[in-house]
């Protein structure tokens, strides 16, 4: 469990700036997330949400403003530099490693973190101090029984389901999921809701989703991000009968 | 649009290939001088010899390009420093195989590092380009390098002593020595392409957003492989000066690196094996096509052109597809 | 080192910049619209110098040589373009580099087959002919001048017709991001033959218009392509801008690096030394120019993809 007070923010984001030309793509972002809570990004499509992750995760770099992580400055950090320190992603297209096998694609994520990857001898592929996390955190993730297929022969929802198991494996402080209900069906959005609520706790989440259903049932707090501008951040309730945000995203009250 | 790393079809799953062709192959070319002995057709000696030098050369290139993903198009460079390695150092009197040997694959291994920091900073064709430059850059060194011979090269007084001892100068001796290089070259590669390193390469190669999402710093392991297929390519520098006894700035002009890219091309890219049979087939077909006509590579390009169109995976890829055809026919 | 000497050489590196200019061009541009590594592209310029020759022996006029020469480029080009590039814009870098290198393999052997390895040479055109004084003690050849001002005047046309009009328009939105161009319902397949056929014939018209002045033999293209793609490394993939001043830049660089190296040097060591060393740093000097470049702009000075 963390020990932080529960004052001290996993992630602050202050002021952020990106303008892609002369369009502020993320205009002056400041919010925080607290440890072990879910937080949810929501906005209509081109508010900046994914730009937003991306800054986060170190994919992009920011033009103004700062990122602070576990309470260092990381603005400057790469992205595998931020990885290192506990900041895992999934991507909202998924991306994963097609010719590698499903535990290959895990035991590369625990290999980055145990250090030690300039062995120029033996084979990576057999080795237990590897594969044995990256078998749990398959496991936990719901594909388990899948390791040995090759991932690019994976139906979407696994891929969604690898995609975790890698960021798990990762052990993380922060996990950064960029859509993960985006293209599952019914079934399974209900099976990853109810998987991330059973990982709750374990490490602080923020959730950038469309599916309104799965964010009330998951998000501690909710930002809302309408064209690069953060409108307000607020409990479920606060944000489902804000006005303003009804008006520019949400429409009708949802359930 | 194509894509700016290569093709997921071509992926490479962990490495489990055969043992039984290359067994074959270092089995034939370990039998080719006693084949030779008996048929009295000595020239196979010579032309089996640089078939391995260039092979060794091509396992390197194969890392990068196969493995790596980095198509390097300055390869030729890293062999010709090598060679000069060797001839400089005998210009001033200096003939011993364990002094040249380490100096030919530390200086190749220099100049790895020192491009690579430039060169691996770009990705895609920027990348192919600016080796290409590299590569051309040490070429134009080596022409105006007027007291080692310049243009016209260098002739070596002798080949490598070992320990003092002349053990290279018996063309049989130089073989087997030239071929001990080239199964410790592919042995060592092959390990690390399974290794560790090597899976965050080949990880690198299929998804490199990914990688750094992961936590890799994919550039510095990158730049640790361009300086190991440097260093090889050195090694094979000091095989070839010793071979010809002579090095020339030819040994790494432009065409050569496109030439040792054709190798593992027509091979089988990413199987190191194919880098083995692609350099023999290349220099094979060297031999004989010139035979017929000077002009040989008149009919060679196209046969590379449409190599590239309808057989993608070379030699291996044709074996494979043969062997399915065979067996599930 | 006089200062006539010095503005020679900077007029000879500004011919030097035009010519590469001419041949970058189409490079940078068939790369950045269509992603395509062509390194064949010298072979075309090589072709352009050999035809040149070729028509001028028949028609004994240089400007109906020139002209029949440049269409010949084009069709030639086109035609490789039709049968062998084409299949190429989908597939990986690595096979497009096979590929070319093939076609380069095939031509510089076909020309030596077709017209021998001896070197050939065309004589400059009568009007052209002579040196003219630009200023008082220095003499400078006509047709170099030729060179320079033809060069300069097809970097404006191209400048306009990029800018101001439709195909330009699509060019530049091509270089950007073709796939979009073509998700707009652009015929991809016709503005790549068009840009191609255009870059093939201004590499065509370099090879014509140097061959008065070089040896015409199997080969010439091959470093001249390299230095072409020194030229669109440094002045960004896709950008015509780029390449403008990337080339002049090389084309000074390399030109007074050379002739000034030794005397440069000279003033640092002794004569001997600056001797030995001299070539050698002139012929490093444009890499190590591009690598300063790049390691600061990976994707060069003026990239058409934004970051």
């Amino acid at each position: 469990m963390l020990e932080r007070a529960p004052s001290d923010a996993v992630l602050r984001l202050e002021g952020l700036r990106k303008n892609f030309g002369s369009l502020a793509v993320t205009d002056d972002v400041t919010l925080d997330v607290r440890p072990g809570e879910i937080h949810a990004i929501i906005g209509p499509n081109g508010a900046g949400k994914t730009t937003l992750i991306n800054q986060i995760s170190g994919v992009l770099s920011p033009d103004g403003g700062r990122i602070v992580f576990a309470g260092s400055d990381v603005t400057a950090l790469s992205a595998d530099a931020r990885a290192l320190r506990g900041l895992a992603r999934s991507f909202q297209i998924t991306s994963i490693l097609p010719g590698f096998s499903v535990l290959e694609n895990v035991a590369l994520a625990v290999q980055a973190r145990e250090g030690s990857s300039f062995r120029f001898f033996g084979r990576a592929a057999a080795e237990t101090a590897l594969n044995a996390p990256a078998m749990s955190a398959l496991e936990q993730a719901g594909i388990a029984e899948r390791a040995h297929v090759r991932a690019g022969e994976l139906s979407h929802g696994e891929k969604r389901a690898l995609e975790l198991a890698i960021a798990l494996a990762m052990k993380p402080t922060l996990l950064l999921l960029d859509e993960p209900m985006a293209g599952i069906g019914r079934e399974e959005t209900e099976s990853q809701v109810e998987l991330l609520l059973r990982l709750k706790g374990q490490f602080t989440m923020v959730l950038v989703e469309h599916d309104m259903g799965a964010v009330f049932a998951l998000a501690d707090r909710i930002s809302v991000l309408i064209r690069g501008r953060l409108l307000m951040t607020g409990s479920p309730d606060t944000v489902r009968t804000d006005p303003q945000v009804i008006a520019a995203y949400l429409g009708e009250v949802v359930g | 649009m194509s894509a700016t790393t290569l093709a997921a079809s071509k992926a490479v799953a962990p490495p489990r290939s055969g043992i039984i062709l290359p067994a074959l192959i270092f089995i034939v070319f370990a039998l080719l001088p006693v084949v030779a002995a008996l048929t009295t057709r000595q020239y196979l000696v010579d032309v089996g010899c640089r078939m391995m030098v260039f092979a060794v050369a091509a396992i390197a290139l194969d890392l990068l390009v196969g493995y790596a993903g980095l198509i390097s198009f300055g390869h030729a460079a890293f062999i010709g420093l090598g060679a000069y390695a060797v001839g400089i150092l005998s210009a001033h009197g200096v003939g011993e195989g364990l002094i040249a040997l380490p100096i030919a694959i530390a200086v190749s291994m220099l100049f790895a590092w020192l491009t690579g920091i430039v060169c691996l900073r770009t990705s895609g064709a920027y990348f192919i380009m600016i080796t290409l430059a590299f590569g051309q850059m040490a070429y134009f060194i080596a022409t105006s390098l007027a007291p080692y011979g310049g243009d016209n090269g260098l002739t070596i007084a002798a080949r490598s002593t070992i320990a003092g001892w002349p053990l290279l100068k018996n063309d049989r001796a130089f073989y087997y020595f030239t071929l001990l290089c080239l199964l410790a070259a592919y042995l060592f590669c092959r390990a690390l392409v399974g290794s560790r390193f090597g899976r965050v390469l080949r990880g690198g190669k299929e998804n490199a957003v990914r990688m750094a999402a992961i936590g890799f710093n994919v550039q510095r392991f990158r730049l640790v492989a361009y300086v190991i297929a440097g260093g090889l390519g050195g090694l094979s520098g000091f095989l070839l000066a010793n071979l010809t006894e002579f090095v020339a700035p030819a040994y790494m002009s432009w065409q050569q690196s496109g030439e040792l890219i054709v190798m593992v091309i027509l091979g089988g890219v990413g199987t190191l094996d194919g880098a083995l049979l692609g350099s023999a087939t290349y220099l094979l077909a060297e031999e004989w096509l010139s035979g017929f006509t000077e002009n040989w590579k008149v009919i060679f390009g196209p046969i590379l052109v449409l190599v590239v169109l309808f057989a993608r995976g070379g030699l291996i890829g044709l074996g494979s597809w043969l062997r399915r055809r065979v067996f599930h026919a | 080192m006089s200062t006539t000497l010095f503005l020679v050489q900077i007029l000879n590196g500004v011919q030097l910049g035009v010519l590469l200019f001419l041949i970058a061009a189409g490079l940078t541009l068939v790369f950045g619209v269509m992603d395509f590594i062509n390194l064949a592209h010298g072979v075309q310029y090589m072709l352009g110098a050999y035809l040149a020759v070729a028509f001028y022996g028949y028609v004994d006029n240089f400007l109906l040589a020139l002209i029949l020469a440049l269409l010949a480029s084009l069709v030639f080009g086109l035609l490789l373009e039709f049968f062998v590039f084409r299949h190429l814009y989908d597939r990986d870098h690595l096979d497009q580099v096979i590929a070319t290198f093939g076609i380069i393999l095939f031509l510089n052997h076909g020309v030596r087959m077709v017209w021998g390895a001896a070197p050939l040479s065309l004589p400059v055109p009568e009007f052209f002919t002579g040196s003219v004084v630009l200023m008082s003690g220095l003499l400078y050849p006509v047709w170099r001048l030729a060179i320079i001002g033809s060069g300069l005047a097809i970097a404006v046309g191209l400048y306009v017709l990029v800018t101001f009009t439709r195909i330009g328009m699509l060019v530049r939105a091509g270089a950007t991001n073709a796939r979009m161009v073509s998700a707009l319902g652009v015929n991809i397949k016709r503005l790549f033959m068009i840009v191609f056929g255009f870059g093939t014939m201004l590499a065509g018209f370099a090879g014509i218009m140097i061959a008065p002045i070089i040896s015409v033999e199997p080969g010439m293209g091959d470093n001249i392509l390299i230095l072409a793609f020194v030229v669109i490394v440094i002045g960004g993939i896709g950008s015509i801008r780029g390449a403008f001043v990337a080339a002049l830049l090389v084309g000074l660089v390399d030109t007074l690096g050379r002739s000034f190296s030794v005397d440069i040097l000279r003033l640092m060591m002794g004569p001997s030394p600056a001797r030995m060393a001299g070539p050698a740093i002139a012929s490093m000097l444009i890499y190590v120019l591009m690598a300063l470049v790049l390691y600061a702009r990976p994707t060069g000075l003026f990239p058409a993809r934004g970051r």
